[in-house]
């Protein structure tokens, strides 16, 4: 904490040169600044969505009728297996880290944050990792094909794709690592006077969760990498049946990293949510402290629960059994927080400006995931819906009307803050209304697709499946090309649009230090410590 | 409701764009009208029943949990929907700022959803056992997956009997890009194959799933069960299709397991005991037979090394050929 009074405001005239950006690229390629680097994590995030749409657009226009017409089956496998690589890596999680970057300062008080090189590198590894996985679709082979999972023997059948396949992943890896290692030396440390962690605002909390859940599992995610490429290259047998190892051992690994990255893509949602419902409800957010034990009961079981993602891959009934009730019991927390979000509206006055209309439809949407999830965690009946639609169903359903509406939602709320321009509210809303209906005609779907036998990643289909494929892929065309309207609310913004006031939200209830600073948010803000009550 | 024109287009075998364009959009509209009343008339919506004691009760389990969730969807949105309706700012609500916590609330949302769960748990834990169960089986049958067909090999009494079950030939061609084949006009596309699986009805069949290359999975819907086929690995399952309930059930391989994974289907016939008994020793016979001829080359041995081969095989037409094409080229 002492590191934020320290800079007074007399030893910062002295270095008036460093008020202001550095102009042109430099200020990009040399960014320490926590906003300009929060703007290029945001920007990053938005190319990915738009390209990773690309991918799933494709996959959704060959399945529009049954047989093939446009793309060869291998082709399908790489645009799928790409289309999860990106949003994953590349438009979810960046997108919460560039939210972290501009908002945890602004919302603890402190100057930026508190390893601004580290927060340069860790930024400037992506557009190479990325750049890396992308331009495997150009290599003899083409892109990776074996499902995000890379489940072995499958996933070492790739040629050229493979080894660069990993070596993005261990860039995005340690980008990752150094980000959460970041927000929690920040959090623990630059929180503005006053300000006790029981204090601190439900975003932040969230990610200082999250960020723990980074620390933890993305080694693992290298280490299961790193023994395929071993595998691959110098004849190890960690997953080779033939030479004494095993398969399965590679799901249990890769699971126990891909169960907690569920709730690292959604924890920080759940940090937003918890920042707009009660400004829009003008009203304090209902069992606050609960909120917090909630969050971190998810994170705690988020370890123990990885092989309801294996129950159809031969696990002991005992094993079965336990990750079915631990799976079960994460309802219990999940539900804690629904409610208390529902608490907070009610007996609120409620207005229904974008950031709101995103929360709200999260909230309703979150919660169908949910169920499907619940229902995923019946060990007999998810012998039935395991590797069928229903699944792709279920985790849509939990990430795109979940985590992206709430990054929407996000940006949305905080976008005035950044720009000091307010944006056109009516495209934002029309932007939330196409989405919420074409999203639905999207994914609700493949549940029924799903129910009647049609198993996830096939290319093509029998015909009885093709009238609730055909609604599907309506629904993903109309949901993609909405998403241009979000990309135009934004550029609009960018570039001008009434001036926000600090507050932005006057006449709801914004709550936080993010609002005590003008809009937009100087360059370098709370130089000097804010004193919190 | 317009659902019987609806089923007439189902059957109908017309393939211009704007006519599938039109039954997509109307269909769109229907089931936004329908909702899940126009189940019947519309394709399937809901699992399969099944014809097996497992699926029958799967299906049990997964229609409790679907209306469990049914119930506390509609107690928690109808909440959500009275909050919105009722505490609206344009319509003057004033907030109430005290409402900040109510440790009784809280316990009770804690409470009611681990009772739910715990009821929703036990009869699952119990059939799960039933389902692990594989002991006092009648027949077993080894299933191994293969990039990308699927080899039985039947033990005990019928031991001799083998054989690939592939993708057949009319689902093979029509599912080439741009094959020009209507899909539609294609009995059961990409659910056929030439060598069904056969099992008799009544009788507790076990299935010993493994693979020789990459990861598979064997899912037959109406059977309510699935396991993945493991390299190095043996899973276990069982099926006992409930007498009367004989005839042909179809499935498909349900773990990626490459470019064909989309095409190697499952296709089970189930016979009456009797029929099962005669079905073998016709085989038998036919075993008998040809070992007294050479092997033929659509048996031969190295047929795991040519599927792999075909990973990086360009698009060409006759990319999915049978392999017993390839081999006498």
């Amino acid at each position: 904490m002492a590191h934020a009074i320290e800079i007074a405001p007399d030893a910062h005239d002295a270095h008036a040169a460093h008020d202001g950006p550095d102009t042109g690229i430099r200020r990009w390629l040399f960014a320490t600044n926590h906003k300009d680097i929060g703007t290029m994590y945001l920007t990053l995030s938005l190319i990915m969505f738009f390209v990773g749409g690309a991918m799933a657009m494709v996959i959704r226009a060959e399945l529009f009728e049954p047989g093939m017409q446009l793309v060869d089956p291998a082709f399908y496998n790489q645009m799928m297996t790409m289309h999860a690589l990106v949003m994953i890596f590349g438009a979810v999680m960046p997108a919460f880290v560039g939210l972290a970057n501009w908002m945890i300062p602004l919302q603890i008080g402190a100057p930026d944050m508190a390893l601004p090189r580290l927060n340069n590198f860790s930024f400037w590894l992506l557009p190479f990792a990325f750049t890396l996985l992308l331009s495997t679709l150009l290599v003899p082979g083409g892109a990776p094909a074996g499902g995000w999972t890379m489940y072995p023997p499958l996933a070492l059948q790739f040629g050229d794709s493979f080894p660069m396949l990993i070596f993005s992943i261990h860039l995005m890896g340690i980008s990752s690592i150094l980000g959460a290692i970041n927000v929690i030396v920040t959090i623990l440390n630059l929180r503005a006077p006053g300000m006790t962690l029981l204090k601190m605002p439900l975003f932040c909390w969230t990610w200082l969760i999250t960020a723990y859940l980074l620390i933890a599992v993305m080694p693992v995610l290298a280490g299961a990498v790193t023994m395929l490429l071993t595998d691959h290259f110098f004849h190890t047998s960690f997953f080779n049946a033939a030479g004494g190892g095993d398969p399965l051992m590679y799901e249990h690994i890769f699971w126990f990293f891909g169960h907690p990255e569920v709730y690292i893509m959604i924890l920080p949602a759940f940090g937003i949510i918890s920042e707009i419902i009660p400004t829009f409800s003008r009203k304090p957010l209902f069992g606050a402290t609960s909120m917090i034990y909630a969050t971190a009961s998810i994170a705690f079981l988020s370890f123990i629960v990885w092989g309801h993602h294996m129950f159809v891959d031969g696990m002991p009934t005992s094993a079965d059994l336990f990750f079915m009730l631990s799976t079960m019991l994460i309802a219990v927390p999940t539900g804690v927080k629904i409610f208390n979000w529902t608490a907070t509206m009610w007996r609120g006055s409620l207005s229904f400006e974008p950031p709101m209309l995103f929360a709200i439809g999260f909230l309703f949407m979150f919660s169908i995931g949910g169920f499907s999830g619940l229902m995923l965690a019946m060990v007999p009946a998810d012998f039935q819906y395991n590797q069928s639609y229903f699944v792709v169903a279920h985790f849509h359903y939990v990430l795109v009307p979940g985590a992206v509406f709430a990054i929407m939602g996000g940006v949305y709320y905080w976008l005035p803050k950044w720009t000091g321009n307010l944006y056109n509210m009516k495209l934002a809303k029309t932007h939330f209304w196409l989405s919420t209906i074409f999203v639905n005609v999207l994914f609700f779907p493949q549940h029924f697709l799903g129910l009647a036998g049609m198993p996830r990643r096939i290319p093509d289909y029998a015909v009885q499946f093709t009238d609730w494929n055909m609604v599907s892929s309506i629904g993903g065309f109309g949901f993609g090309l909405s998403q241009i309207l979000f990309a135009i609310a934004i550029i609009q913004c960018v570039r001008g649009g009434k001036k926000a006031t600090a507050e932005v939200w006057t006449g709801a209830a914004p709550h936080g230090l993010e609002w005590t600073i003008p809009s937009p948010a100087p360059y370098h803000s709370f130089q000097t410590a804010p004193e919190v009550r | 409701m317009n659902l019987n024109r609806l089923t007439v287009n189902h059957i109908r075998p017309t393939r211009t764009r704007g006519a599938v364009l039109r039954r997509a959009l109307g269909l769109l509209a229907a089931s936004l009208l329908a909702g899940s009343t126009g189940a019947q008339a519309f394709p399937a919506m809901n699992m399969p029943v099944g014809v097996t004691v497992l699926s029958h009760d799967i299906y049990r389990i997964h229609m409790e949990v679907l209306w469990v969730c049914v119930a506390i969807a509609v107690a928690v949105f109808g909440v959500m929907i009275t909050a919105l309706i009722r505490f609206r700012h344009s319509k003057g609500a004033v907030p109430d700022t005290t409402m900040t916590h109510s440790t009784a609330a809280e316990v009770i949302w804690t409470i009611i959803p681990v009772l739910i769960l715990v009821a929703l748990a036990i009869p699952a834990a119990r059939t799960m056992i039933k389902i692990d169960d594989t002991t006092h089986a009648g027949l077993t049958i080894r299933v191994t997956g293969y990039q990308w067909k699927w080899h039985y090999t039947y033990l005990g009494d019928a031991s001799g009997i083998r054989f690939f079950s592939t993708l057949s030939q009319n689902s093979n061609f029509a599912s080439q890009l741009d094959s020009g084949i209507d899909p539609r006009t294609v009995p059961h596309y990409l659910l056929s194959v030439d060598h069904p699986l056969v099992i008799p009805s009544g009788v507790k069949v076990r299935l010993l799933i493994t693979s020789a290359d990459v990861i598979h999975a064997w899912w037959v819907p109406a059977f309510g069960v699935k396991r993945s086929a493991i390299p190095g690995f043996i899973n276990e399952l069982w099926v006992k299709v409930l007498p009367g309930h004989e005839g042909v059930y179809r499935g498909q391989c349900a773990a990626l397991c490459g470019r064909g994974h989309g095409f190697m289907p499952i296709v089970v016939d189930v016979k009456t005991p009797a029929d099962f008994a005669k079905w073998v020793a016709a085989q038998k016979a036919a075993l008998k037979q040809a070992s007294a001829a050479p092997v033929p080359a659509a048996t031969a041995p190295n047929e795991a090394p040519v599927a792999r081969a075909r990973i990086a095989a360009p698009a060409s037409p006759l990319a999915r050929r049978p392999l017993t094409a390839r081999i006498s080229d």
